[in-house]
């Protein structure tokens, strides 16, 4: 469904992104991990066309995307969510959330029982009528995800959505990313919270100064020396193998 | 085409009254670049100073050029005080938020003067005033010359105190890295204050130097606003040089514009520059970024 | 629902009455707020809706006006054949102004002062060139006769503010209940999140300052047949700018009655200094106090109360 090959990306001189490749196939989750200031967030930018790549392929749906504008771009299905949440303060989260409902649904009426339906299914039902500026850490999260989710994508890029949240919210959203994943739509998600990252995802690639150091499953992962020494520093696989 | 010597006499007056400009932006920079305010008042608060500068010949007699230090004085604690009740207090939120702060301030100062002054228009008479002076083809007025000079001279006093007053030096600190000025333990506040209030003391210098060969009224601000909002978006928010630079390179096309394109017309070449330069260089020409 | 129903039936029906039963100079205050009230929903699209802080929005004003003016006086256009010609022009310059200054990426304040550029721009071409008269102004034959929208009774020209700020009030409502109205305010409160969301936003600044352009100049044009003069001052002036500015901010940026409020407020306070200077003596020249309050009251609603006086309402507002 999505693929990229060899995506780099400079700012003034550093490479956040230094020759980057992963594919998400349909119907899968898969977890982008590696530690603060890997590149994560870059890569996702880059992918939702919040800026250009220096140089690579991303190929969406069998369709090159580079260079089109974030809102072609989600429209083509592809959405991603802010790691800093950015509500629309001054109206309410019904509101919020139609905003993304109305990409593919003309009608008002239809708008509001997509964005209604939409936040029951991320259990924020209750809160449809608090204003964007007045939800917490976990309310705010929650509405990236359903603005996201209302404009009907076949592709999710969640920006973790779960740093900052306490254990039991942090079971209820996996939860609700699982039945996300089960009404057809495929998951790319960058995430710290390594419990919820297991339970998830069926496979994980890890980013570290830029460039991708492991693939595979969450198993394979766990026993590969270079994470275990981009997350706890130089010598440390070794440390921990003996 | 013009004769080169009106052209000449043209390029001169036009730099002589960009002498002026050059005071007005530097303080309109200035708060721009310590405070990251778009002062919209500025225009408006020259009125006043120049209303002050009218008020006290026509009182008390002194000479617009006397008044210099009492009018800087004056208008620098009015900036300071203004910045404290009003305009620090009030500003927050998105930048077309203090924008709108200080159009506020603008619209108050304005009436305010209507009000109280009314709406004659006002000048000033002195000895010197149609005295000229002979260069080459062009004969310029003494007032315009001694303006000149005297803006150009209160830049250079103003850029020594930036540069070497520990006041100075703060100022410069806060402007390039408030955080960081902060933690050094400058009182980030009172330089916000002060530098507002220098802002607005460079219009009181301008004042003086303007009343002798320029009227006011209460709507004289809307004049000002854009002409020093070009100087200082051609030069660079925030740039000093710019500021200079700005102020008489928007002196001579002032200038040259009513030359070529008669009185009415030429006024246009302002806004012209204003726009082209917002939408092809907004970073101006001696500004790193917006 | 059925309160704020009730609230605007007994609006309407006082509004409907108020000619028949009250005195002449009544009547054009009444005109006068509703005129007013109708140029703010201009402001308040693209300024309170949208999000884009205008100081010039007198180029659509004037641009109405005058090219309204030019065809009837130069041409001879019928007055209103001329009026969807001075929309349509205002809506051009206002699409003008903004696809140059987005694409330019300009914003909040630079984008505030570039309008106000374009307006003095407008003002000094209008100011010396031939075809608008330069500084004389243009005078339109008076020739009262509805067929050339000139009335002989001003309670037409109530009845036909009264219509016009009716017609931008549904313009509002219709914005708060359908997609455009919900993307430009997606715009407003965060541009990149619009975006990710699939909001073209270039696109949507386009349409809202175009929208706002022709609903200013039809006040434009509305204004010149009331007045049957115009002059560059009066149509591209800062002093127009502001007003808009004023009564939307004032009255509530980005709601439905925000610009009514505001109208409503600006035009009492008016006529109580104007009162107040004609019958004490020593109140004489109080008429500029009116803009001394509308002044502070814009510091205190930006830097307190940005909702405006409309967040008084808000509860009537938001369920409509």
């Amino acid at each position: 469904m999505l693929e990229v090959s060899g995506i780099s990306k400079s700012f003034g001189g550093l490479k956040a992104v230094d020759g980057v490749s992963l594919d998400v196939q349909a119907g899968e989750i898969v977890a982008l991990i590696g530690p603060n200031g890997a590149g994560k967030t870059t890569l996702f930018a880059a992918l939702a066309g919040f800026h250009r790549p220096d140089a690579g392929r991303i190929v969406f749906d069998g369709r090159d995307i580079i260079g089109l504008p974030p809102h072609r771009i989600c429209a083509a299905g592809m959405v991603r969510t802010f790691q800093i949440t950015q509500p629309f303060a001054k109206i309410t989260v019904r509101e919020n959330i139609m905003v993304g409902a109305y990409l593919r649904i003309d009608d008002r009426s239809k708008a509001r029982d997509r964005a209604e339906a939409v936040a029951a299914q991320v259990g924020m039902a209750a809160q449809l009528d608090r204003f964007g500026a007045d939800l917490t850490v976990a309310g705010r999260k929650r509405l990236e995800l359903a603005r996201a989710l209302a404009t009907g994508p076949r592709l999710l890029l969640l920006d973790e959505v779960m740093a900052g949240l306490n254990p039991t919210e942090i079971t209820e959203i996996v939860e609700v990313i699982r039945a996300i994943r089960a009404s057809g739509v495929t998951i790319l998600l960058i995430e710290h919270v390594m419990q919820a990252v297991t339970s998830l995802a069926d496979r994980a690639y890890v980013l570290n100064q830029g460039r991708m150091i492991a693939e595979g499953t969450l198993a394979e992962i766990a026993g590969n020396p270079a994470v275990v020494e981009a997350y706890l520093g130089h010598g440390a696989a070794e440390v921990l193998r003996a | 085409m013009l004769d080169p010597g009106i052209l000449f006499a043209g390029v001169l007056n036009g730099l002589l009254a960009g002498g002026v400009y050059v005071l007005v932006a530097v303080g309109l920079t200035l708060i721009y670049g310590v405070l990251h305010i778009i002062n919209f008042a500025h225009g408006s608060l020259l009125m006043l100073a120049m209303y002050a500068v009218f008020f006290l010949w026509r009182l008390t007699g002194v000479d617009p050029y006397a008044a210099l230090p009492i009018v800087i004085g004056g208008a620098f604690v009015f900036g300071y005080i203004l910045y404290r009740l009003v305009i620090g207090r009030l500003s927050h939120g998105r930048d077309e938020n203090i924008l709108l702060i200080t159009l506020g301030v603008s619209i108050v100062i304005d009436n305010v003067a209507l009000l109280i002054f009314g709406g004659d228009t006002q000048t000033i008479e002195t000895p010197y005033a149609s005295s000229f002076v002979e260069l080459g083809a062009a004969l310029l007025p003494l007032p315009k010359i001694i303006s000149f000079v005297a803006s150009l001279l209160l830049c250079i006093v103003l850029g020594l105190f930036l540069a070497r007053s520990d006041t100075g030096k703060a100022i410069r600190a806060v402007a390039r890295e408030r955080q960081g000025a902060r933690l050094v333990g400058i009182d980030v506040d009172n330089i916000f204050a002060l530098s507002y209030g220098i802002g607005i003391a460079c219009l009181g210098a301008a004042a003086c130097l303007l009343m002798p060969t320029y009227y006011v009224t209460p709507s004289s601000g809307h004049a000002f606003v854009l002409v020093a909002f070009t100087i200082v978006v051609l030069g660079g928010m925030g740039s000093f040089a710019g500021a200079a630079v700005g102020g008489l390179v928007i002196g001579v096309i002032e200038s040259l514009g009513g030359l070529l394109l008669g009185e009415q017309l030429g006024q246009i070449g302002i806004s012209v520059v204003f726009i082209l330069i917002l939408l092809l260089k907004p970073s101006g020409l001696f500004g790193a970024r917006q | 629902m059925t309160r704020l129903a009730f609230l605007l039936a007994l609006a309407f029906a006082a509004a409907i009455t108020l000619p028949l039963v009250a005195p002449g100079y009544l009547v054009d205050v009444g005109m006068l707020v509703f005129f007013l009230a109708f140029i703010g929903q201009s402001w308040n699209i693209s300024g309170g809706f949208a999000g884009q802080t205008s100081f010039g929005h007198a180029v659509f004003f004037g641009t109405g006006a005058y090219t309204s003016t030019i065809l009837q006086i130069t041409f001879g256009w019928n007055a209103w054949l001329a009026w969807p010609a001075a929309m349509l022009a205002g809506a051009i310059v206002g699409w003008i102004i903004a696809v140059l200054s987005f694409r330019a990426g300009l914003r909040g304040s630079y984008f505030a002062l570039i309008t106000l550029a374009f307006a003095e721009a407008f003002r000094i071409l209008a100011n010396s060139l031939s075809f608008t008269h330069a500084g004389l102004g243009m005078l339109i034959k008076a020739d009262p006769r509805p067929a050339n929208f000139q009335f002989k009774d001003p309670i037409w020209f109530y009845y036909l503010a009264l219509a016009l700020c009716i017609v931008s009030l549904l313009i509002a409502w219709q914005l708060t209940r359908g997609r455009l109205g919900s993307r430009l305010v997606a715009v407003r409160e965060n541009e990149d999140a619009a975006r990710a969301l699939g909001i073209d936003v270039f696109a949507e600044k386009v349409k809202a300052l175009s929208l706002a352009g022709a609903i200013a100049a039809a006040g434009g044009t509305f204004y010149a047949q009331k007045y049957l003069y115009i002059d560059p001052n009066i149509a591209f002036g800062v002093d127009k700018s502001i007003e808009m500015l004023l009564v939307t901010m004032v009255g509530g940026a980005g709601t439905i009655f925000g610009p009514l409020l505001g109208a409503l407020a600006l035009t009492g306070i008016n006529e109580v200094t104007r009162t107040l200077a004609s019958v004490v003596p020593a109140f004489k020249n109080v008429q500029p106090l009116s803009l001394i309050v509308y002044g502070v009251m814009l510091m205190l609603i930006v830097g307190r109360l940005p909702d405006g006086l409309a967040r008084l309402f808000r509860r009537v507002d938001r369920h409509a």
